[in-house]
């Protein structure tokens, strides 16, 4: 297949407390394979999707979190989080999972995958996708 | 312009997959096409058929299966497989898989993989979102 989009995964929704988040990235891992340009963003609940820290222990759920981690291997590394969804549940960028990727241009070093832009920001970003899909 | 709809919700809980049906037949009165209608978290249910509602209301999963592109021909409506799984859709051949008696996804519905929604992205015009 030789059309590449840009296809954008909006996740605003908490883990556990819904089925969305755990099915947006499935989503994701599958589209991988498509080799498509893929950018994901955390806004609203969905910037706890990749909170530190997260323990799924007292909830007998699978604790998924560990997965974002993967996504660098799969070339997916533009992650941006609403600095404004963060403020608004008292979180900052220290309160994020350290996301990586290793960038093949430049000898494979490792760079961070998670960026926090503004909802101004985010919106221009939103409006030069192909495809966003709402999870 | 060649639409594709993914829906997210089940039926009559919410009003996503009306919606949608809505939308997909103004889009085909106005001479567009459907690609494909995806079908994903509790929207799987949209394909149940098993779904007996009220005498005096609308039935989705019948206007979903009765749903024709403009020339007649039929529409791709596909199930994911896994959504679909974990919440007890099966058709026969799933069904058969995992040694459970009865199956129950419509016959003008098919289960499909996830790859079926990017595809859906790729070549249409536009990959329309219905849910929450």
């Amino acid at each position: 297949m030789s059309i590449t989009k840009k296809f954008m995964y909006l996740n605003r929704k908490s883990s556990y407390g819904t089925v969305y988040a755990i099915e947006s990235l499935e989503v994701v891992l599958i589209a991988a394979a498509f080799d498509q340009d893929v950018s994901l963003a955390f806004i609203d609940d969905g910037v706890f999707q990749i909170v530190n820290g997260q323990n799924t222990d007292g909830i007998g759920m699978k604790n998924f979190s560990k997965t974002f981690h993967a996504l660098g291997d799969y070339d997916i590394n533009k992650l941006y989080v609403s600095k404004e969804s963060l403020d608004e549940r008292g979180l900052n960028e220290d309160d994020i999972m350290p996301l990586v990727y290793e960038d093949e241009d430049d000898d494979w070093a490792e760079k961070p995958s998670v960026k926090v832009v503004s909802n101004a920001e985010l919106s221009l970003i939103m409006s030069e996708q192909d495809v966003c899909l709402s999870f | 312009m060649k639409f594709s709809i993914q829906i997210n919700e089940g039926p009559y809980q919410h009003q996503a997959s009306d919606t949608a049906y809505q939308f997909a037949k103004a889009a085909i009165e106005k001479g567009h096409e459907i690609f494909r209608v995806f079908f994903y978290h509790d929207g799987v249910n949209n394909a149940s058929n098993f779904t007996v509602p009220p005498q005096d209301d609308r039935n989705v999963v019948k206007l979903w299966a009765e749903l024709k592109q403009s020339d007649g021909s039929d529409i791709d409506k596909v199930v994911c497989v896994a959504a679909a799984l974990r919440r007890g859709m099966l058709d026969e051949s799933e069904a058969g898989k995992n040694s459970i008696e009865g199956h129950n996804i419509h016959p003008s519905f098919r289960i499909s993989g996830l790859g079926q929604l990017i595809e859906a992205g790729i070549q249409s015009d536009r990959l329309v979102v219905f849910g929450d």
